[in-house]
Order: C-alpha cells, then sequence, then structure tokens
C-alpha cells in the first residue's frame, strides 16, 4: 500500500488540514475496530511507540501505539499552528513537522513566494524529505492552501515547485481555495493570479473550491436541518459539514466549511486505502482525468450532502445522488458544469454501491451532459466498498470541464482592474526578486489558459467528423 | 498434462480465481473419477497436506486484489493458492499501459519468470500457459503484454493462450481504448490465441439471462470463469478414443487458430440461467444446438434477443437478416458439449460449408469434444468457441475511438512521459487495421 504526506500552507490550509486529520482519525477509527495499525491507516498515520529509540517506528500489523500524521505544517505566523498545538491534535504532529514564523506575509505573494520561500526553502526540504523517508512507497503529495492571502498563495505555490524539483516522481494533488469576489484581501486578485501560474506549471492536478461555494452549502445544510419538517430529520453526524465523533470539541467557525473541504480529501484518497471491487489509484486521476499537461483544473462534486434519518426508496435515493453531483448547488466551485464541456469525468463511489448501479446511472445521464468530440465516453469509475461515517453511500465526481472558464475570467478581470492603476504594485516590487515581468507573465499564463479552454468550448456546438481511419491494402 | 494460470492485474487476478473455484467445484461434484483426476491434475497440484494448490502465478503492482484471493481461496477450504507463487508491489501502474509495459513489467521481470519457472516446473507434463487480464487497465495490460513477450522468449514451442476481458464500452477508464490497442497489437505477435469476453456482453447474460438485480463484478466474473471452465475442463475430443485429451490448449489452438493472421477467439455457452432454475429445466440436445447456431451464425452472444432472420449465404452471395442483422462467418469452431446422452447429441448443422470461409474445408474448420459429466451443475450444456467475425465490431469501435482521440493527441503526454512514442501508437493502430482488415474479407 502507499503513502501520501499532506502539506498544508498558510492560515487557511492548516485549518482545513486539521479538520482533515480531525475527519480522517474519525474515519479510521470507525472502520478499524481492532486497534491494529493496518494498511489503510498506514497511508496517512506512521504508528510510533516513544519507548523505542530512534523514533520508533512499528510496522504494520501491531497495535496502535501513538498514530503520527504525515503531514508538514507550514505558515508564516503562528496563530493557527499553535492553536493545533494547544488543541485536541497536538497529538499527531512532532514539532519537527511544523515551521512558522511570526511576521506573516501581508497578504503579498512575493513575500511568501520570495523572501520566505527563500529563507526557509532548506528546512522545508529538509521537513518534506523526512515526511518521504518515513514512507515506504510514497505516492502523493496532498498539498492544502489559499490562493487569497500571502503565505499559502505565495510560500504554498514555492513549496510545490520545491515538491516538483525534489521529488518529480510523486504525484501533487493541490487543493486551492478560491476566495470570494468580495475578498477583504484587497491584494488578492494579484496573490490568486501569481498562485495560478505556478499551478498551472508544477501541479499535476488542481482542485479548485471556492469560499462562497462553501458558504452555500453550510447555509442550505443548516437551513435543511432547522426546517425539520417530519421526516426530513438530518442524522447527526451525517452530514459534509458536521465533525461529529471526531475528537476536536465544540465546534469552531469555518469549522462547517472546512470539514467540507476535508471530505473531499477523505473520499478521494478512499479507494486507495480500503478495499473495492474497481480501485481507483491516485494516479490513475491525473492519468484519466488530464488529456493535457495544463489543463488539470477538477472541479470536485460531493453527494448526498447529508442524509435524512427517514429511510426512504433506496434506489431512488441512489438515483439522486447520481444526479445530484451534476447540478450547480453541489459544485465547490461556482460553476454550472451541465452547460458547459467536459473533457473527461470520475465517479468515485463509496459503500454499497454495485456496478449496475454505476452504469445505470451513467447511461441515465449521459445523454444530458455534452463531452468533447473525442472524449464521448470520458467515463472513469472507482468503487471503494467503505462508506463515509454516517452514511450508506456517497459520491465525488471529479468533472474536468470548461465551466472552470468564467471562474479564471472573473479572477483575470478583477487582476487587470488593479493592475491598469498599478494599485498596490510597489508592495510587490519592493520584494527582493521580485519584478513586474512577474505579473506580465502570469496574466499572459492565465488568459493562454482561458484560451486553450475557449477553444474546447468552441468545439461544443460543432459536429466533429471521425478522423479518417489509417487504410490498409489489401 | 497440466495448465499454468498467470493472473495479471485486478481483473486477471478476479477473473483467474473464480476459475478455479468453478473447475474445483465441478471437478468435486463429478462423479467420475477420471474426470476429476484429469482436472485436478490440470488445474491443480497437492502440497505435503494433501491439499489442492492452484498451479497459479497471481501478479499485480498492488498488492489489495491479491491478499483478498489469496485469503478467499484459503477460507474456500476446498484450494488455496501456493505459499509463494505470487508477486505484488505497492503502487500500481495508474491505468496506463506504457506504465506497465516500459517500467513494471522490465523491473520485476526476473521475479515474474522465476515465479512460473517454479510452477513449470512443478508439472509433470506442461500443456500450456494461461495468462488471464483486462487490456483497460495498466497492469493486466501493460505488465501482461511484457510478460507475455517473456514467456514467448522462455517457453518458444509451448502454447500460450492469452484470455483477455474487454472493458465495458464507457465508463471503466478513460484511456481504455489506447491502452486496449496497444495490448492486442503486441499480444497479436505473441500469443498463440487470444480468447476474449466483453464485459458489456456478460454483462446483459447477468440481468437477462440469470436475472440479477444488481450486478456485481463477482458476477460478472463467474459467468467468464464457467463458460472458461466449460473449454479448459477435461473433454473427449474426437480421436482421443475415450481418453480425455491430454493437452487441452494445443487442441484449442490446432482447432481454431489455423492462420497467424486471425487470433480472435469468442465464446457462447448455452444454457444460463439462474442457478435456482436449472433444477426445474430440462433441456433436449436439438433444441440447445439449434440455437447456439443461430447464436453463432446471427453473432448474438446469448440465447436471448436471437435474430432468427440470418441465414447462410446461399449460392448467390451475402445474405441479410430482415432486421438487417449480417450473417456472421466463422473461420473455425470449435464445439464443446457435457453432460447426459451428450453422444446422441446431432452436431451435423455446424458442417455446413456455408458457415465458413471457402479457403477451409468444413472438416477443417469445425470440431467438437465431448464429455458425458454434467459441468458446474447443469445437465446438459454446450460452449462454442468460435474464430469468426464475432469481434469485428467491438474491435473496430475500440479502434475507432482510440484513433479519434489520437488525431486530437489527447493523453499522449502521459505514454511518452514512460517511454511511448507516437510511432509506437501508429504502429499499433497499422497492426490492428490489418487485423480488422483480413476478419472483415473473410467469406
Amino acid at each position: 500500500m502507499t503513502q501520501s504526506v499532506v502539506v498544508q500552507v498558510g492560515q487557511c490550509g492548516n485549518q482545513v488540514g486539521c479538520r482533515f486529520w480531525d475527519l480522517a482519525l474519525r474515519e479510521h477509527a470507525y472502520v478499524n475496530k481492532k486497534g491494529l495499525y493496518d494498511e489503510a491507516l498506514s497511508s496517512f498515520f506512521r504508528n510510533v511507540d516513544s519507548r523505542k529509540s530512534a523514533g520508533g517506528a512499528c510496522g504494520v500489523g501491531g497495535r496502535i501505539q501513538h498514530l503520527k500524521a504525515r503531514a508538514v505544517l507550514v505558515d508564516m505566523e503562528e496563530g493557527v499552528v499553535n492553536e493545533i498545538l494547544q488543541g485536541p491534535l497536538r497529538e499527531v504532529f512532532d514539532s519537527t513537522q511544523l515551521l512558522t514564523d511570526v511576521s506573516g506575509s501581508g497578504n503579498n505573494w512575493a513575500a511568501g513566494h520570495m523572501t520566505y520561500g527563500s529563507a526557509y526553502r532548506e528546512q522545508i526540504l529538509d521537513k518534506l524529505r523526512k515526511a518521504a523517508e518515513h514512507c515506504d512507497c510514497l505516492q502523493c503529495f496532498f498539498l492544502i492552501h489559499s490562493m487569497g492571502g500571502g503565505t499559502g498563495s505565495g510560500l504554498g505555490t514555492r513549496v510545490l515547485s520545491l515538491l516538483e524539483e525534489e521529488f518529480p516522481e510523486v504525484c501533487r494533488i493541490v487543493t486551492s481555495i478560491y476566495p470570494s469576489a468580495e475578498d477583504d484581501v484587497i491584494t488578492s486578485p494579484y496573490n490568486s493570479v501569481l498562485a495560478m501560474r505556478e499551478l498551472t506549471e508544477h501541479a499535476d492536478c488542481v482542485l479548485p473550491v471556492e469560499n462562497q461555494s462553501l458558504v452555500d452549502i453550510v447555509s442550505k445544510i443548516q437551513l435543511m436541518s432547522h426546517s425539520a419538517k417530519p421526516g426530513s430529520v438530518i442524522k447527526r453526524d451525517s452530514t459534509v459539514i458536521s465533525g461529529q465523533g471526531g475528537i476536536s470539541g465544540p465546534e469552531k467557525p469555518f469549522d462547517a466549511m472546512n470539514n467540507i473541504v476535508a471530505n473531499l480529501l477523505l473520499n478521494i484518497t478512499s479507494s486507495a486505502r480500503f478495499e473495492g471491487s474497481l480501485n481507483m489509484d491516485l494516479n490513475e486521476i491525473a492519468m484519466n482525468l488530464v488529456p493535457f499537461p495544463r489543463l488539470h483544473y477538477l472541479v470536485p462534486s460531493l453527494t448526498p450532502l447529508y442524509t435524512l434519518a427517514d429511510v426512504s426508496v433506496p434506489t431512488r435515493r441512489l438515483d439522486q445522488m447520481f444526479s445530484d453531483a451534476f447540478s450547480k448547488d453541489h459544485q465547490l466551485i461556482r460553476a454550472d458544469p451541465k452547460h458547459s464541456l467536459y473533457l473527461a469525468c470520475a465517479l468515485m463511489v463509496r459503500g454499497n454501491v454495485q456496478v449496475s448501479d454505476l452504469r445505470r446511472n451513467i447511461e441515465r445521464l449521459r445523454p444530458s451532459l455534452p463531452f468533447v468530440s473525442w472524449n464521448q465516453e470520458g467515463w472513469k469509475t472507482g468503487l471503494c466498498s467503505v462508506p463515509p461515517v454516517g452514511h450508506s453511500h456517497s459520491l465525488l465526481a471529479l468533472a474536468n470541464n470548461t465551466c472552470v472558464k468564467p471562474t479564471f475570467m472573473e479572477l483575470r478581470e478583477h487582476f487587470t482592474r488593479l493592475y491598469r492603476k498599478k494599485a498596490h504594485l510597489h508592495h510587490y516590487l519592493h520584494v527582493e526578486g521580485m519584478e513586474q515581468s512577474f505579473f506580465s507573465e502570469a496574466i499572459a499564463s492565465l488568459s493562454s489558459l482561458i484560451e486553450e479552454y475557449h477553444h474546447l468550448d468552441a468545439t461544443k456546438a460543432r459536429l466533429i467528423p471521425d478522423a479518417p481511419r489509417l487504410s490498409i491494402a489489401t | 498434462m497440466s495448465v499454468v494460470t498467470l493472473q495479471l492485474g485486478q481483473c486477471g487476478n478476479q477473473v483467474a480465481h473464480q476459475l478455479f473455484h468453478v473447475v474445483c467445484s465441478d471437478a468435486q461434484n463429478a462423479h467420475k473419477k477420471t474426470y476429476r483426476a484429469e482436472s485436478c491434475e490440470r488445474f491443480f497440484h497437492q502440497n505435503t497436506h494433501g491439499e489442492l494448490v492452484a498451479r497459479a502465478v497471481l501478479v499485480d503492482m498492488e498488492p489489495k486484489v491479491i491478499n483478498h484471493s489469496l485469503s478467499e481461496a484459503a477460507r474456500s477450504g476446498r484450494w488455496r493458492y501456493g505459499e509463494s507463487s505470487h508477486f505484488s508491489q505497492k503502487q500500481g501502474s495508474g491505468n496506463n499501459w506504457a506504465n506497465g509495459y516500459c517500467v513494471h513489467g522490465p523491473r520485476h521481470r526476473d521475479v515474474v519468470e522465476e515465479l512460473v519457472r517454479r510452477e513449470v516446473e512443478r508439472c509433470d507434463r506442461l500443456a500450456g500457459l494461461v495468462a488471464m487480464m483486462s487490456v483497460a487497465g495498466g497492469t493486466g495490460s501493460g505488465v501482461g503484454a511484457y510478460v507475455t513477450q517473456c514467456l514467448r522468449d522462455i517457453y518458444p514451442t509451448s502454447f500460450i493462450i492469452n484470455h483477455l476481458t474487454w472493458p465495458y464500452g464507457t465508463g471503466e477508464v478513460i484511456v481504455q481504448n489506447y491502452n486496449s490497442v496497444l495490448t492486442l497489437a503486441h499480444l497479436y505477435q505473441l500469443s498463440d490465441a487470444i480468447l476474449v469476453h466483453e464485459n458489456d456482453t456478460v454483462h446483459r447474460i447477468c440481468s437477462q439471462l440469470l436475472n440479477i438485480k444488481h450486478i456485481s463484478f463477482s458476477d460478472v466474473n463467474r459467468v467468464i470463469a464457467h463458460q472458461l471452465g466449460s473449454v479448459l475442463q477435461p473433454a473427449l475430443t474426437t480421436d482421443s478414443h475415450g481418453v480425455y485429451s491430454r493437452n487441452p490448449l494445443g487442441e484449442l489452438v490446432s482447432a481454431l487458430a489455423c492462420h497467424p493472421e486471425y487470433k480472435l477467439l469468442s465464446m457462447c455457452t448455452i444454457p444460463q440461467m439462474p442457478s435456482s432454475s436449472i433444477a426445474y429445466s430440462t433441456f433436449s440436445w436439438p433444441a440447445l444446438l439449434k440455437h447456439l447456431r443461430q447464436m453463432l451464425i446471427s453473432n448474438t452472444k446469448m440465447e436471448e434477443g436471437i435474430d432468427w432472420q440470418v441465414r447462410p449465404p446461399g449460392g448467390s452471395g451475402r445474405s441479410m437478416g430482415l432486421t438487417g442483422g449480417s450473417f456472421n462467418t466463422s473461420l473455425a469452431n470449435l464445439l464443446i458439449l457435457r453432460g447426459k446422452d451428450v453422444y446422441s447429441a446431432e452436431t451435423g448443422g455446424f458442417e455446413d460449408p456455408a458457415l465458413y470461409t471457402s479457403w477451409l474445408s468444413s472438416k477443417e474448420a469445425f470440431n467438437s469434444w465431448k464429455s458425458p459429466v454434467p459441468f458446474n451443475k447443469y445437465e446438459k450444456s454446450a460452449t462454442l468457441v468460435s474464430n469468426s467475425q464475432a469481434l469485428l465490431r467491438p474491435l473496430d469501435d475500440m479502434v475507432g475511438k482510440a484513433w479519434n482521440m489520437f488525431a486530437s493527441r489527447a493523453y499522449i503526454h502521459q505514454y511518452t512521459k514512460y517511454g511511448i512514442s507516437e510511432e509506437d501508437f501508429l504502429d499499433s493502430f497499422t497492426s490492428l487495421e490489418q487485423v480488422l482488415s483480413s476478419y472483415r474479407h473473410l467469406c
């Protein structure tokens, strides 16, 4: 079995990461009743016996001694990481996995990327190497960061290129939290566009998540659970925003939103951790969903968002789960994949679902979903037999879809509005190593990315004839 | 004589596991001692505790499926896999044929070859090797093609047959058509015969004949294993004089794959029904064979929805069914009959020269094997293995879809990363177009 290392950078990255570790522990505690350190646990956790010298790592099969997260936590201020260290999750992290500074990046991509990136380069590499050494088959790095601020966006993308440099063979899946349109950080369009270029060039896959979508989903679930129609009571631990059963105490603001992203990461890795009749390994994601290297933005959607306590018709509920995955309301960015063009789509199913359920739903939904001409059957599926806590089944859909284009265009527009007036530019140009060309190159990279999606979109309306086949002399 | 089976990748391991399950329970339920003994020798050896151990080598690039198979088999109490006849790694091939063929295959060549050698040396006499895999993923297809190539080098004179599971037309792996094209093009140079099961067809059998509501992969694999078992279990050939054929793979190859340009074998079995209905059903050989013959010529893979309008061409060229289904020309057919009154079965309908290409006499083109022992609980059952145009359409679809994708160069960077160039793709496309053309012009 393979292992993955989570690298969480910046305030947002660490908060999301924190929720991830809490829910990951909850999930494994739920599945693993024997208290043995098994292969599934080993993919995200080390088992350490503190009585033994030299780290005292224990092999798979023994009793759980002391679980340590395969994680590297980086932040340029101390707040969030200190909070983690005083909270219930402190046990799963070693001080050697942490890296903090005191002064923060001041919402400045350049400060994160250039200043801290250079100052902490060796220390970060050292921590990454340590984490990698603890794995016997490291398959994937999960980078969690936000796009709008300074540390997550700037230093986060610097870490990404370090990963590529140092571990070119290991898959890099980045979860990027995109700012809402009315972000309180004025420079967030700059930070986001500068970060986008790095993501486009150095990530294998990017899972874009928009703050606003998370807010919408949370309020939808809360509305549902407060309306309390008879028979529509939501089971307590069955929503994607719930931390019930985790070891963290009372919920903090943003926990609900961050739990959604944590669930995304749990579901994307479930098939690599648990058994199933159709395994889907992490390296299959990019292989199936990324037809062209730069177009690796995969829009995630999670269903069901909650499970009702009453038992209604199971098949209908199951089919509803598949329909929902394609609806606008369930996407983790504000986008409408149904009315854009699919390049490829993955359905990662967990729980009691059979291949015939999958086939029936693909056949049912296919006619309403536009796929690019050369990939009319661009479906990748995985069946993992272990459902998430509180659910009987769940679905994560990953869509490589041109519906990301409006988000990127909006970003470009906000960037251009600032850049035209050269607003705040001097804050960036003061930073050593930062030049104005970074801005022009970043916006050019984003524009060409938009253009590539645009070209594909343009094929949507046209009927593309099959390519003429090779002819054989008979 | 014994057959050594290679289980490659998730699909190959799951299907082969079912196959051993089927042949073992079939043999143990059989009343004839000679049948039982011959079947056991063919697929199993006995260890020092007297347990039946499958003559199998399990290969996968990730451990979950193999671990599952090993423990499932041991739990059955009837047979098991060898203690050290498996090889797995930690990280799969990621649906990438190039990763399997260019990286994992060569890297683990020695280990796998050694496992096969040990298994072969355990056989008193080797009938040949069967490599089972899917064509869609990365390990079964990529490592499978590479390992087949190595085996061809080590055992140049042994029979090597590949059993391939073709993916659903949609929804398993997005790059499946690329992987399929690369696999088939390579295997076509190496394999003595290529037995094919299509998931879509088997899925329909599960839903329409077996009435399974929620079809799982185990259901699909059980059907494949049933059909394959009915071919590979002991049977009497025409000239075996009452003794079970000693050389099942050789006989299969010589009966069906007589020309190197034609190696694709499809199969269909009749009857297939829910196990609860078997006891209440009676069959007659004439009815079974009449259906089976029509399934052959109208290219229907199950007894439901047969197009009875399709007729072999008379003196005057091609004939079409009223519903547009066209006649399926055969190069060669092998009919395997098992069960009660098997010697009374009249197989003349399959000897009609009109079913076959003009350049082989029906005597050469048609063979039949028989066994009076009922197979897998069916009082009577008939399986037809056919080298015909039956796979032309699905193969053409596969190549067509892959070619369309190739025209926009989508996903190619994933393959070039591991050393498969656009040229390699073109070579594979060319050789499969050649195969398609040969089958298309079969008459």
